[in-house]
């Protein structure tokens, strides 16, 4: 789960990590009074969980009042877009303004769990405030990576080998020390699947600052993370998938007219680059579960027919344990209840595979039955041509 | 012959009775496995259908000598669960949970790793099976087809029951099939398998399903290459899967452009493995291959 950036700098004040003085608003006026509070210049920062913030417009510096109050009526309310929101954007509801500061380096530094050695693994940078995954790809030499095990914990050689390959003066080394081991304690503590800050800078006056703060949540932790949970901004969510999660079904949003729905993740994006490959366009990754019944069947027809862009639905079951039998009725049902007037292709397959696809025959509903997925696919992109 | 699991498998149930817990060991029963204990905390002495329960999983080891364990608990308590059955040495540990933070299983990973003698399989998987003779996990008791000569690895539940249909469909037995689970960090991997199956008389040829995300298949690859004695097949799904978001399964994300269907792909052709581009033909293409 992401959370915003004022929220993530909560977070850094609570582990020591140094970040600047700041305030959050939701109103023109609250801003302006919150600018108040600092000394010019201030930055004016727009609250969305996307990032390329800057880019887009989103991050302004006020060197006076009126600036405050130009930048406030320009950024709130704007639907930002960058290039993580996608064309349609962001709309911005909250704005945190934070004081300015003399940078004399920009630093990148993030920590995120290594998968395959499985370590909490720092990644860092002297190329600070640049988009890092162009920094990897175009000087690979300019990235540190350090690998911690959570059962021994952040130890000296962890902190010296960061700091050493950034080059960092020694002014700062016991404040940079303190940086690290705080963020880790955050990154353990909250279960964090990503702690980004970029960029970390050393000012004038030799201190280290947190200017930017992402923080992403392992969402499997949540049950015991209800401060975390308290962060959720439901602006922040697509209407349908907010939809769905309510009904426990996995499903996220796309750009192509095929609505889909399948039993398990692997053969719902299986199902997904079928479509494609045909020459159809997916509108949707549905996952309604290896252990679904009729009534997810029936909530995922609902999340797909109230997305406008479905011209035509391909549905392609698994039966394992549960039975195609019953599936089949319960796609019967639902197409029933939800009053269905899309085209449906059904390719279902598994156990009692011959008396489900009675029951879709026999149940007066136009649904046209695939042999296989090949079939089936090439059905469906046939129906939105 | 097979791997991991066979006729001689004594299983143990963790979570056993719970809903889960209950239908899937009575599946398992079903199938023929063996299973000779169940545990659930607070409900020792208790029988499910005649099985014995215990209050822990050293109490059950005692009674009972398993060397297989399934897990079926809920994600809080899941890598408790695995942790306890790593203490008893039990050999194969099949954890089916799905949602267990990946802070727990970094833990777990590195703990196990001073186990050589355990060997985990998920979590967040269907577990597996040596078709006619034992299951452990959720695989519908009316998939498989005895005999080999093909071993089945897949990252996702429901594709190796769509490669199980295919390839019995086509007339080709399965040795023993495993899901290894979703999971960003999980137990055993492709290549624990592969090298498994590359040991196993019995299996000739092996199919492997992998997805984006990681770079777990990437690794397999370099191995196939490197050691495997047989054919292999291979699917990636997620070739659509628009990037930062997570297909489903918590280990299913291209981010920061890694773990991408196309990498994966292009691995497995360096590889020398047979891709299948058409998920609605791998049973064709393994009868072709083998």
């Amino acid at each position: 789960m992401k959370i915003h950036e004022y929220q993530a700098k909560e977070l850094f004040r609570k582990y020591k990590v140094p970040t600047l003085a700041s305030g959050v608003a939701t109103t023109v006026d609250g801003i302006i009074a919150e600018a108040a509070k600092l000394k010019l210049p201030v930055a004016v920062k727009a609250q969305i969980h996307a990032g390329g913030r800057g880019k887009g417009g989103g991050v302004k510096l006020a060197k006076t009042a009126e600036d405050v109050k130009k930048y406030a009526s320009e950024i709130l309310g704007m639907t930002l877009v960058t290039k993580q929101t996608g064309p349609e954007g962001r709309l911005v509801k909250t704005v945190l303004v934070e004081q300015g500061c003399d940078i004399a380096k920009e630093l990148y530094l993030s920590f995120i769990p290594d998968r395959a050695t499985a370590t909490v693994t720092i990644i860092a940078s002297e190329a600070g405030g640049m988009d890092i995954e162009e920094v990897a790809a175009k000087t690979p030499e300019k990235i540190i990576t350090v690998q911690i095990n959570p059962t021994t914990g952040i130890k000296g050689y962890h902190l010296n080998q960061v700091a050493f390959g950034l080059n960092m003066p020694k002014e700062v080394l016991k404040e940079f020390a303190g940086v690290l081991r705080g963020l880790y304690q955050l990154f353990i503590d909250y279960d964090c699947s990503m702690v980004e800050i970029n960029p970390l800078v050393i000012t004038g006056d030799n201190h280290i600052i947190a200017l930017d703060a992402k923080v992403d949540v392992d969402s499997n932790s949540l049950f015991r993370h209800p401060d975390i949970v308290a962060f959720h901004d439901a602006n922040e969510d697509d209407p349908l998938e907010a939809a769905a999660a309510k009904f426990n079904l996995n499903y996220i949003n796309l750009d192509g007219n095929v609505g889909n729905m399948v039993n398990g993740a692997g053969l719902a994006m299986a199902t997904m680059d079928i479509i494609k490959q045909v020459g159809a366009e997916p509108a949707n990754f549905l996952d309604v579960g290896g252990g679904a019944d009729a009534e997810m069947v029936e909530n995922g027809f609902k999340i797909i027919l109230s997305d406008k862009k479905v011209k035509g639905i391909l549905i392609n079951i698994f039966g394992g344990i549960l039975r195609c039998d019953v599936l089949a009725q319960g796609v019967v049902q639902a197409a029933k209840a939800v009053n269905l007037s899309l085209p449906v292709v059904v390719r279902m397959e598994g156990t009692n595979v011959e008396e489900g696809r009675r029951i879709l025959k026999e149940s007066g509903l136009t649904l046209i039955t695939a042999k296989n997925l090949a079939d089936a696919a090439e059905k469906v992109a046939e129906i939105v041509k | 012959m097979s791997v991991f699991l066979d006729k001689n498998t004594r299983l143990l149930v963790q979570g056993i009775t719970g809903k889960e817990g209950q239908f899937h060991t009575r599946q398992c029963v079903a199938y023929g496995t063996n299973v000779v204990a169940g545990m659930t905390p607070g409900k020792g002495g208790q029988k499910m259908d005649g099985i014995p329960v215990y209050n822990s999983v050293r109490e059950a080891t005692e009674a009972t000598k398993p060397n297989a364990s399934m897990i079926l608990v809920p994600p809080p308590f899941a890598a408790d669960a695995i942790l306890e059955a790593i203490d008893s040495d039990i050999e194969l540990i099949v954890c089916i949970t799905e949602g267990i933070p990946v802070m727990d299983m970094m833990r777990v990973k590195n703990y196990l790793a001073q186990k050589p003698q355990c060997r985990l399989v998920g979590p967040n998987c269907p577990g597996l099976m040596t078709p006619g003779e034992c299951k452990i996990g959720i695989m519908p008791n009316s998939m498989g087809k005895a005999g080999g000569p093909v071993g089945v690895i897949s990252r996702s539940g429901t594709l190796t029951y769509e490669v199980m249909h295919q390839l019995t469909e086509v007339g080709l037995g399965q040795t023993t099939c495993i899901g290894i689970g979703g999971d960003p960090i999980n137990g055993t991997n492709f290549i624990d398998c592969l090298s498994a199956f590359n040991q196993d008389p019995a299996t000739k040829a092996v199919v492997m399903v992998g997805e984006i995300g990681g770079n777990a298949e990437e690794d397999a690859c370099a191995f196939i290459k490197a050691n495997m004695d047989m054919p292999v097949v291979g699917f990636i799904a997620g070739l659509t899967a628009p990037p930062g978001r997570r297909m489903g399964h918590a280990g299913a994300i291209v981010s920061g452009g890694k773990g991408t269907a196309e990498a994966k792909i292009e691995a497995m052709k360096a590889a020398g493995v047979h891709h299948c581009d058409n998920l609605g033909k791998i049973g064709e293409l393994a009868k072709k291959v083998f």
